[in-house]
């Protein structure tokens, strides 16, 4: 069993673009999209949803206006500037509330609530290259990785009940909590990034947090045309760094255009750009362990 | 007498090990002497955002068991039980409850020096 | 006035708008990279860093000689950094997200305040431009509390020197781009015309709309695509302030580090344009001309 995780720092490298062919190109896989904050796998892959979980994570604070007896303790305690007065009492503002439970705790008229959070949805479905489990984390909620745990476990034990020996993953861009949670228990991460200052810079510091937390990765050049140098610079990065390069892919509209037709570019008349995607799926897989 | 606990996916000895540690479904504490159990429900650790291994680990310890038998363990998991004085027994999911404890009391399980899994959230 | 350039998808080009307008806005300006994950805005505003600092936050450090082990403080945790069990105490100070609660219930106030590493601040000056900037350290996991004391610095800067503020946010629409937004005046939503950039930009209006601020659209790489995301603009009355067009050398010129409104004098006004029609979304009543008086 492997998981092989996509990222890529920078947003807006190809990431998803390059899962949904990769999801096409493998076999025996499960599919995940970890980026519950803005997934975008579901577009390629028009999922059939089979099965739907509501997603409750942490909780907030909120206080009971008829028991409260306005002491204001509550905010001189708020390290986090979310308990405010509002003419008729106090009250929590949602959004700063971190869920910390100290006004709870120490509200001398126990005035204050403590609900779990309702923050997302979590489903199974069936898409045209396999099983697929994805989340929608509700726009606005902390993305505390513990969506993306739940995501990655129903993958494992999807796998092992299917008899898939890969579950591969469209992760999120950054490198806070949900890359790290994607990251825990991967086998490879594809990083895919772009040759502009930002692509290189952003690389280099998720590259950081893969070694950081031990796990292998590999790199895709995407559009590596818009900017030799910048391209060159990659490269020399991941000699220096003994980081596989798995392809350089050139700039293609193709990409878009299979997009909004709601394809993946390998199910488009074969081009330059899908035979390199399929060499560097191949070497994916050799890099993973994939005996295939 | 001493008492030990394993991972659970179930309340009964011939349930598998539960591989997870920090969200295992449960924990069966097994007396080696009579293999009389009591089952642990782990649901409060699955509910948690974060530290969901600590919890776990918390949990076993009050369980005032010597040694625990698992899958795999992170290593925040592993600091708490090793600071409450418990063994830890890796990478034997696939097994019964009752296989795993066999092994321990034959004298085939290692108690693990490091954790054998990364940091979950 | 504080103005915060986000979006749903990521590289729809936040940080190239961001640039832009700062580099066209009326000085005083402060352009803020509140990416703290992955700050990008010094690479196209090339500013000389001035000073810098290492950001750190309250973590729990515990006196273990006062302590019952009574385990009020693990009890109180919501996040497992301290757990108390048996007569053992310890500590996971990269859980802990700051809320003080273990210090405050400590009945043997056994619990002090420790540290722990953020990542850094720094700040400085591009041209007449004044720079604040982010950068997490590798590994930690939590955005927000680095972009609270930004944030703090930002608000310190603006007293001191007046004028304005252009954030650069993080990408998405959970805690970290709510944080970089909700305390800006206005929130400019970037976006591309394609399936990916229309799906993302739909969570990004759900997740803004409830911050109460007025909200203004700009769609880069015009021409690729479709036009859903002009309809739902319409439907929703949410106003287009600028579009930037799909074009090879712009693409090419970003992947130099430029500045997008330097590249030519039409994409320039292109800019300009873009911070009236944002003076007026905040402003409704103000001409063109009270803006130059």
């Amino acid at each position: 069993m492997r998981e092989i995780i996509i990222i890529s720092g920078k947003g807006g490298t190809g990431k998803t673009s390059l899962t949904g062919a990769f999801a096409h190109l493998a076999a025996h896989k499960i599919i995940c999209d970890l980026d519950v904050d803005s997934p975008d796998l579901h577009l390629l892959l028009q999922p059939q949803q089979e099965r739907k979980e509501e997603f409750f994570s942490g909780h907030e604070a909120k206080i009971d206006p008829e028991k409260c007896e306005q002491c204001g303790l509550c905010e001189t305690l708020c390290r986090f500037g979310a308990i405010r007065e509002n003419g008729a009492g106090y009250e929590v503002d949602p959004l700063r509330c971190e869920g910390c439970k100290v006004c709870v705790a120490f509200c001398p008229a126990e005035a204050i609530l403590f609900p779990e959070k309702h923050c997302g949805q979590w489903y199974i479905s069936a898409t045209r290259f396999g099983p697929l489990v994805h989340a929608q984390l509700f726009p606005g909620e902390e993305n505390s990785g513990k969506l993306v745990m739940v995501l990655k476990q129903q993958a494992l034990e999807l796998a092992q009940a299917r008899g898939a020996d890969l579950v591969l993953c469209d992760g999120a861009p950054g490198i806070g909590c949900p890359v790290i949670s994607s990251l825990s228990g991967a086998h490879l991460a594809v990083v895919v990034t772009e040759p502009t200052p930002s692509g290189r810079h952003d690389l280099e510091r998720v590259a950081g947090l893969c070694r950081h937390f031990q796990i292998p990765l590999g790199v895709i050049i995407n559009k590596h045309d818009l900017n030799d140098d910048e391209s060159v610079r990659i490269e020399a990065f991941c000699r220096e760094g003994s980081i596989p390069l798995l392809a350089r892919l050139p700039h293609d509209p193709l990409v878009t255009r299979a997009m909004v037709q709601g394809k993946v570019i390998t199910e488009l008349p074969e081009s330059d750009f899908s035979r390199q995607l399929k060499q560097a799926w191949s070497r994916i897989e050799a890099l993973a362990g994939l005996d295939r | 007498m001493s008492k030990i606990a394993v991972t659970s996916e179930g309340p009964s000895l011939d349930d598998k090990v539960d591989p997870r540690f920090g969200r295992a479904a449960g924990f069966l504490v097994v007396d080696l002497e009579s293999l009389e159990t009591q089952y642990i429900d782990n649901g409060q650790s699955q509910m948690m955002a974060q530290g969901a291994g600590i919890q776990a680990a918390e949990l076993v310890a009050r369980a005032q068991v010597s040694c625990v038998l698992t899958g795999y363990v992170g290593p925040r998991a592993f600091q708490t039980l090793i600071a409450a004085g418990i063994k830890v027994g890796q990478n034997l999911e696939g097994l019964t409850v009752r296989q795993a404890v066999e092994r321990f009391k034959n004298g085939q399980v290692e108690m693990a020096q490091a954790p054998n899994n990364r940091a979950g959230r | 006035m504080i103005i915060s350039v986000a979006s749903g998808k990521g590289g729809t080009g936040k940080t190239t708008v961001a640039a832009s307008l700062t580099a066209v806005w009326d000085r005083p300006v402060l352009g803020v990279d509140l990416d703290v994950e992955e700050p990008n805005l010094h690479l196209f505003l090339h500013p000389d860093i001035h000073g810098s600092e290492t950001a750190h936050m309250l973590v729990p450090q515990v006196e273990e000689a006062k302590c019952t082990y009574c385990g009020a403080c693990s009890e109180l945790c919501q996040f497992k950094a301290i757990s108390v069990f048996n007569q053992v105490i310890l500590t996971f100070p990269e859980m802990c997200h700051g809320c003080g609660g273990c210090i405050e219930i400590c009945p043997e106030k056994a619990i002090s305040a420790g540290q722990r590493e953020l990542g850094e601040i720094s700040w400085g000056r591009a041209g007449d431009v004044d720079f604040l900037a982010g950068r997490l350290r590798i590994g930690e996991a939590m955005s927000p509390p680095l972009m609270r004391l930004v944030k703090l610095r930002l608000n310190q800067t603006l007293a001191e020197n007046g004028g304005d503020a252009i954030i650069d946010a993080p990408p998405g629409v959970s805690c970290p781009a709510v944080n970089a937004v909700m305390d800006s005046e206005v929130i400019v939503l970037v976006t591309e015309p394609t399936p990916f950039g229309f799906y993302d930009f739909k969570l990004a209006w759900e997740a803004f709309t409830p911050l109460g601020k007025p909200l203004g659209a700009v769609i880069n790489r015009a021409g690729v695509g479709d036009d859903a995301i002009y309809r739902f603009c319409r439907e929703k009355g949410l106003p287009i302030l600028a579009e930037i067009p799909y074009d090879r050398a712009i693409a090419e010129a970003y992947a130099r580090g430029r500045i997008i409104a330097d590249l030519s004098p039409g994409l320039k006004q292109t800019f300009v344009s873009l911070k009236d029609q944002i003076r007026h979304l905040v402003n409704p009543g103000r001409t063109r001309e009270a803006a130059h008086a």
